[in-house]
């Protein structure tokens, strides 16, 4: 039976508030922004819940997303939890500081509101983005609906905060579907989601601690001496923090459960896979549609399934070679490209959890929802169509591009 | 066929893309002026190109007939140097927003000015970042509380962009008002024919997120600005100056950065004045 709690209030908003929200109930120090589209109305939700006095915290409008990352990570590095969110562009120009915040284990969250990246010229969802940044060293989780976006902001802080991760966190939902998309959420109570997180503990070893003064990532040791041995332990470090980070993202997503009700699949989720022949793989807000695609095929009698990943990074192989051992074809959904691979980036990924297996079935990679793009019921129609004959071996040369041919 | 190129009227230099500025915009009128000072220049469109960065006021290149490139945001003068320096016989022109040049892009905008590549740039400045829906620019006064992002007023101190100019080494500095679209294009043709850097700020309103802007018609003085020659003079005159005087403010004669030459170093001649 699930456990509502008591004192959550019922609202409607879309996914950039619901976000907003989850970074009030998590209380951060300090919250860095530049605006971009489709983040803007996220980071200003945060200012005037910070105006109201709603949020004890400094909110800095800085010049560019390169300096949001990297004021950031001063305040982290002071001990301060952080919050910021961008999209698209925004992350490119990021890039630099972003991909330090791995190596110096500093536990902060950001949102990351997924576009399509540039060129052609393009404002809307896609999650190229996101993939883009997929082995700097951030923890990825992707939200299906506008309660996991709040949720998973909350959980994100746990996460990256547990001793055994030390880790960074995106957490990612699409633009433009989740960031505009309005739907009922329930809002956790402030001293419930208190009780969740429990006392502050910052406990990161790079963080300004007055008993230890110290100088924070200076360029020692050389080739051949000190460095490359120390280089190896750090980068060790943080693989292991990444491997960590499975268990500990499913025990507080656990954790999250019992305390307010809602079970959200932590890595991979599972969905209709019971006596499934096939099934198709998805990640982030394109899977509701797919779920009624898979619904409306299993009452015309198809045996289809479908695989969630919520997890990309670190990457579910356990998780999800469990799921893949269970179906003799799968159609993967991605929307991003991999270039060079001429297939999506989840595709690429889950061969290698499908080499786990010691199966080689057939996996067919679609990809869609480029640019904002839609992709519909009837779409997954199809695209369950063209994996259920994969079972018996007939694989498309090539990925399938799900919107080629929309008008 | 006549060998004789034709005259060409501003319309020569507008694309036949409807803009998508909100009606009222200010960034219209600088388009025309654009236009206008190309075609009174009567340079040739294949010869002209316009360099952009990302905001409502980048989306200019797309509405003219020249070469046009919509770069990354906040990178226009890096991209546009590139391109002056790769072919100098094109005549180079830079457009944006306040947000694009002095924000996100404020570090180019200074190594532009000093670098005195011969180019021109024009900066639609409305104070506010109208493309992502009304947020303070580095140009919007500390108390203007009508953002969200910054419900209590950005809080810190405006950016003089003129000031700035001067400082870092601009050769040519000027500022016009969209609503007087012809001072805007002498401005620029003058900017234009003026060696090295040219930077022109233009008041350009945004009706929709500031819409108190439209009262800058009656603030703004036309041509108080007149051309100073000394870098002193100048800075005394915008020691003076509340942002709504117009005109040319500093026309230099630091000689261009020349692509394909180094910047020389005067060592010999140092050497032998120490000598002697
Ligand atoms: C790296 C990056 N960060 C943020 C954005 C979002 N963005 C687009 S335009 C803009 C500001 C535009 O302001 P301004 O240059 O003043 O032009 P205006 O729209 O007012 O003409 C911003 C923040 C972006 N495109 N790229
Ligand atoms: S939002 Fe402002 S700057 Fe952008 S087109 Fe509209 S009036 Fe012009």
């Amino acid at each position: 039976m699930s456990k509502i709690s008591n004192s959550s209030r019922v609202i409607v908003c879309d996914g950039n508030e619901a976000a907003a929200l989850g970074v009030g109930l998590a209380r951060p120090d300090v919250v860095a922004v530049y605006p971009i589209t489709p983040q803007s109305s996220l980071v200003e939700y945060v200012s005037q819940m910070i105006a109201d006095g709603r949020l004890q915290a400094e909110l800095m409008n800085v010049e560019g997303e390169h300096s949001v990352m990297s004021a950031l990570q001063g305040a982290a590095l002071a001990g301060g939890r952080t919050y910021t969110a961008t999209s698209g562009p925004g992350l490119a120009f990021m890039f630099e500081p972003y991909i330090r915040a791995p190596g110096l284990r500093l536990p902060m969250v950001a949102s990351l509101v997924t576009r399509d990246l540039l060129t052609p010229q393009c404002v809307w969802g896609g999650q190229q983005d996101a993939m883009s940044v997929r082995e700097a060293g951030w923890i990825q989780i992707y939200c299906e609906t506008v309660q996991e976006v709040l949720d998973t902001i909350v959980m994100a802080y746990k996460i990256a905060e547990h001793h055994d991760v030390m880790l960074p966190v995106n957490v990612c939902h699409d633009g433009n579907y989740l960031s505009y998309g309005v739907s009922r959420v329930e809002l956790p109570d402030q001293a419930e989601v208190d009780a969740f997180l429990g006392p502050r503990d910052v406990n990161w070893h790079v963080a300004l601690d007055p008993a230890r003064p110290m100088a924070v990532d200076p360029l020692t040791g050389g080739a051949g001496g000190g460095g490359p041995a120390m280089f190896v332990k750090y980068r060790k470090g943080l693989c292991n923090g990444m491997q960590n980070a499975l268990r500990v993202i499913s025990e507080v997503h656990a954790e999250w459960g019992e305390r307010f009700g809602r079970f959200h699949a932590p890595l991979v989720e599972e969905y209709s896979l019971d006596g499934a022949d096939y099934a198709l793989v998805t990640i982030g807000s394109m899977t509701g549609a797919a779920k009624d695609a898979v619904d409306a095929a299993r009452e015309a009698g198809e045996k289809v399934g479908l695989i969630k990943v919520k997890t990309f990074r670190p990457f579910p192989v356990e998780a999800l070679s469990a799921a893949f051992a269970k179906v003799k074809a799968v159609g993967i959904v991605d929307r991003a490209v991999s270039f060079g691979w001429n297939s999506g980036p989840v595709y690429q990924e889950s061969l290698g959890a499908l080499y786990r297996t010691g199966r080689h079935i057939p996996a067919i990679s679609f990809i869609g929802g480029l640019a904002g793009a839609d992709i519909t019921a009837e779409h997954f129609a199809r695209i369950i169509e063209t994996t259920a004959k994969a079972v018996t071996g007939a694989v498309p040369d090539g990925p399938v591009w799900v919107n080629e041919n929309d008008q | 066929m006549t060998a004789q190129a034709q005259t060409l009227t501003a319309k020569d230099f507008k694309s036949d893309i409807k803009p998508v500025w909100c009606p009222g915009c200010g960034d219209f009128s600088v388009l025309s002026a654009v236009t206008k000072a190309l075609a009174e220049l009567q340079l040739r469109p294949e010869k002209v190109a316009v360099v952009s960065g990302i905001g409502c006021s980048s989306r200019i290149p797309a509405y003219t007939n020249v070469y046009g490139f919509h770069g990354v945001h906040g990178r226009a003068l890096a991209t546009a140097t590139g391109l002056k320096l790769a072919r100098p016989d094109m005549t180079v022109v830079v457009t944006g927003g306040d947000g694009d040049g002095f924000s996100i892009g404020g570090n180019h905008f200074l190594h532009a000015c000093r670098r005195n590549v011969d180019m021109t740039y024009i900066v639609m400045d409305n104070e506010v970042y109208g493309m992502t829906k009304g947020q303070a620019s580095p140009t919007t006064d500390p108390d203007w509380c009508n953002s969200k992002l910054t419900p209590e007023g950005p809080g810190v101190t405006k950016l003089r962009p003129l000031n700035l100019a001067l400082a870092a080494g601009a050769n040519f500095v000027g500022r016009g008002f969209s609503g007087d679209p012809n001072e805007v294009a002498r401005l620029i043709a003058e900017g234009i024919q003026h060696p090295g850097f040219s930077f022109i700020q233009v008041l350009s309103p945004c009706v929709t997120f500031r819409s108190e802007q439209r009262g800058w018609k009656d603030i703004v003085r036309k041509d108080t600005l007149k051309p100073r020659h000394t870098m002193a003079e100048a800075m005394q005159v915008l020691a003076e100056d509340d942002g709504f005087n117009t005109g040319i403010l500093f026309a230099g004669d630091r000689p261009p950065f020349q692509p394909g030459q180094k910047a020389v170093t005067e060592l010999a001649a140092i050497e032998r004045r120490f000598a002697s």
